[in-house]
């Protein structure tokens, strides 16, 4: 599936994972709670306009109490309250992080561009731009595709610990319900899934200086095969980037020979 | 509720006390003045803030970038357009303006407490604007957003006298509203006239009352937030520099901490107005009294314990976020009270549906929309795939930009003949009323649509998928600039045409003490105190 906005939409992107689903089913609710407030309203409103005035109502009563009324309309909104509060609560418990993540990917925005870390699968780390305009390809999303998506395995729980290196980010991708700050000096973690094979799209979603319009998120996902043949080949590619100080298992599978790897990292030693 | 037993009459032999033109409206210590001064500040700088989102309208029509060079004079509009708006325009009029034209009179006061405090309040906020529209035509300008979080406020990302020239604004800004909070505090508790005590007072005045307070505790804490940004920006300090040991999110507490009372000091004076609107055109006492003034008391005092609803994104945690998503929804709850109480005057009224109160309909209606999207904005399990998309920009628009601009609009023609003398025509208020009606919805409704499909906001450009809505929202924004010029045309005319009219010209309704005095009132009010029966 793709998880992008979609011309004259006006619900929520379709949902692609778990937290996306439950998000759904609570904003429903939601919905429905606001839709029938705001009417009960309006009706009473209309009804106070048509019914009561100077010319059908010449007199007016001057009753400016009924305390069963005034109990009443502070008591009933209390109880609607504690409708929206009980799922509300489950669902930021549920949102909050992962127990048992699968993969844990590290997120840092950057102006401006994404940069995304994968210390499981050898520590490689690769930058994330947008594409630009001149150089898009039939079918890629103007202002939302990039060179490098954020590759993810499917059905599987993805740890996101967001980093912030400049300006404060917000990694935002709404079809699967996640969205954090990326702070200078903390870490934030959060979690993601996607239960279908496809394409998210994100946005950057804290105001970060001149293009912050322009450093779009693109997470793929792909069946766990997929996912391995493209670590493997992204281990390649990013080799570089694994940094000064390489973690144990990186180096031993770099001697196992990777040699472009071996290389690299001879280098830097 | 209250009527004034002073049945002498105000003639004319008031005026020789009048100042000469350089002295009352310069060195002005009269009450009146100075509101009448305020609100013209107020139009003058919503000319530059609405002119500012026209132009942002314009770029969003469509997909691209067309009339804006880079992103970064287009933060820099957002931001001027987001300060100027809160700072210049509503703050002024409902709270410099009404307040001060309106408070001491309904509570029988001669006067201000501090006459020359309200001088220096008022004149203080004039460098602080143009301090502010100078910072766009300096450098690379402030576009931090009108939240200005650090680090992307920091001297390293608006370098530059620009982001400073505006922080120095927001001071000379906060300074004029502690100045002017700490008079009406005063001048509430200390000069009500014989027998008008607290649970008689109107609701306009304890709606500032209320507001005075909210300035008074939250201000000075976004004075030592931008105090600790600028010296992080110019005298090496790392308050909220993560490389000294500081922290970002601390700003993000101290600014909402204050933000977020700043909302309701932007909307309650509005309640007030809208609660005394209602009651004249129904023909009927505010239904509630003491409800509905204590219902300001409690959004006023649980205001403060809200803010980080703000910052779910922030990364503070799960258990911090279910309290203040738990604090915010009651907040609800008072809300609630006050839109049924004033259903409920209406409720049995003789209602006449004049240009005054058909923006207080408006008002009850739009606030209703942007109060139950702000429920659901409370819940951070939603929260996290709207906030800062364009939902949360529907959603205080709904709230300010049509509740307490329609409570404005709402003051305005209420007072207009008792401010000025000349009553306004109606057919020209009510085609009014209309365009702006039909302009803001089409503007504001649509951005719910592009927030649930994840358009984020202080986009210059956009995804095309985001083309339709936006089209819709930007012909909506023409059509409220249009009705904006209008409304100076209203004015206009009303001067043009000097229809004088009577001290009560609402008639049976309007029982506040400025009806009791003439229109204009005399330049002092009150030679000898009301008393209230």
């Amino acid at each position: 599936m793709v998880g992008a906005p979609q011309p004259w939409g006006i619900g929520l992107q379709a949902a692609g994972g778990p937290i996306k689903e439950r998000i759904h089913d609570f904003n429903d609710l939601l919905l429905w709670i606001i839709i029938i407030t705001t009417v009960f309203v309006a009706a009473l409103l209309a009804v106070c306009l048509w019914k009561y005035n100077h010319k059908t109502n010449p007199v007016a009563s001057q009753n400016s109490h009924n305390t069963a009324l005034e109990i009443a309309w502070t008591v009933v909104p209390v109880l609607i309250l504690l409708v929206i509060a009980i799922p509300s609560f489950r669902l930021i418990y549920y949102q909050d992080r992962a127990r048992d993540a699968d993969l844990t990917i590290n997120v840092t925005g950057r102006q401006w561009y994404w940069n995304y870390a994968y210390p499981d699968n050898g520590n490689f780390n690769f930058d994330s731009r947008m594409v630009a305009d001149a150089d898009l390809q039939p079918g890629q999303l103007r202002n939302l595709d990039v060179d490098e998506p954020l590759v993810v395995p499917v059905n599987r729980t993805i740890r996101i610990i967001t980093h912030g290196q400049d300006v404060i980010h917000s990694f935002f991708v709404p079809s699967l319900g996640v969205q954090r700050y990326s702070i200078p000096g903390r870490t934030i973690e959060t979690w993601m899934r996607a239960d279908h094979t496809g394409t998210f799209y994100g946005q950057c979603n804290q105001i970060c200086g001149t293009n912050h319009a322009f450093m779009p998120i693109v997470v793929r996902a792909l069946p766990q095969a997929e996912f391995d043949a493209w670590v493997a080949s992204a281990r390649t590619r990013f080799a570089d980037s694994t940094g000064a100080a390489p973690a144990p298992v990186a180096i031993a599978e770099a001697a196992r020979g990777n040699a472009g790897t071996e290389v690299q990292l001879a280098a830097r030693q | 509720m209250a009527s004034s037993a002073n049945a002498h009459g105000h003639d004319d032999h008031h005026d020789h006390h009048t100042p000469g033109f350089v002295s009352r409206w310069f060195f002005s210590t009269n009450h009146k003045d100075i509101g009448t001064l305020y609100i013209i500040f107020s139009l003058i700088a919503a000319i530059v803030g609405i002119g500012l989102s026209f132009l942002m309208r314009l770029e969003l029509q469509q997909p691209g970038m067309q009339i804006f060079s880079d992103g970064q004079m287009w933060n820099v509009f957002v931001s001027a357009h987001g300060l100027i708006m809160v700072f210049f325009v509503i703050m002024p009029a409902l709270i410099g303006g009404f307040g001060n034209w309106f408070v001491p009179i309904m509570i029988g006061a001669p006067d201000m407490a501090f006459p020359r405090l309200n001088n220096i309040s008022f004149w203080l906020l004039v460098p602080a604007f143009l301090l502010l529209a100078g910072s766009m035509f300096v450098g690379q300008g402030a576009g931090a957003g009108w939240t200005i979080y650090p680090p992307l406020s920091d001297d390293t990302y608006q370098s530059g006298m620009s982001m400073d020239m505006a922080l120095f604004a927001l001071h000379l800004a906060g300074a004029s509203s502690i100045l002017g909070a700490v008079n009406f505090i005063t001048t509430i508790f200390n000069m009500r006239a014989p027998g008008m005590t607290l649970h008689k007072m109107p609701l306009f005045a304890w709606s500032m009352l209320v507001t005075a307070f909210l300035l008074l505790l939250s201000v000075p804490v976004l004075g030592g937030a931008i105090t600790m940004l600028i010296t992080d920006r110019n005298f090496g300090t790392s308050f909220f520099d993560p490389a000294g040991g500081g922290d970002p999110v601390l700003f993000q507490h101290l600014f909402w901490f204050f933000g977020h009372p700043e909302v309701y000091i932007m909307i309650l004076p509005a309640f007030g107005i809208i609660s005394h609107v209602i009651s004249t055109f129904s023909k009927k006492p505010i239904f509630g009294y003491l409800g509905m003034a204590y219902a300001m008391v409690a959004i006023g005092v649980v205001g403060f314990v809200v803010w980080a609803h703000h910052m779910y994104q922030s990364g503070i945690d799960v258990d911090t976020r279910a309290y203040f998503m738990a604090a915010t929804m009651v907040i609800a709850v008072p809300t609630g009270i006050k839109i049924f109480s004033w259903i409920a005057t209406m409720w049995g009224g003789s209602i006449r549906l004049e240009t005054p109160m058909l923006f207080a309909v408006g008002f009850i209606f739009l606030f209703t929309v942007g109060g139950v999207t702000g429920v659901v904005l409370a819940n951070a399990g939603v929260t996290q795939i709207l906030h800062n998309t364009y939902y949360v920009v529907a959603h205080f628009h709904y709230v300010l930009s049509l509740g307490a601009v329609f409570g404005i609009y709402a003051g305005i023609y209420y007072w207009m003949g008792k401010m000025s003398g000349y009553q306004y025509s109606e057919t020209l208020g009510r085609i009014h009323f209309w365009m702006t009606f039909i302009g803001v919805n089409l503007t504001f409704f649509p951005m719910h649509f592009l927030g649930n499909q994840g358009m984020p906001r202080r986009y210059p450009d956009y995804p095309d998928a985001f083309w339709g809505w936006n089209l819709v929202a930007s012909l909506g924004a023409y059509i409220s600039v249009a009705s904006f010029l209008f409304f100076f045309y209203v004015m206009f005319d009303t001067f043009r045409r000097k229809v004088r009219v009577p001290g009560n010209y609402w008639g049976e309704g309007a029982t506040t003490l400025e009806w009791q005095v003439s229109s204009p009132p005399p330049f002092h009010t009150f030679d000898e105190l009301p008393r209230i029966r």
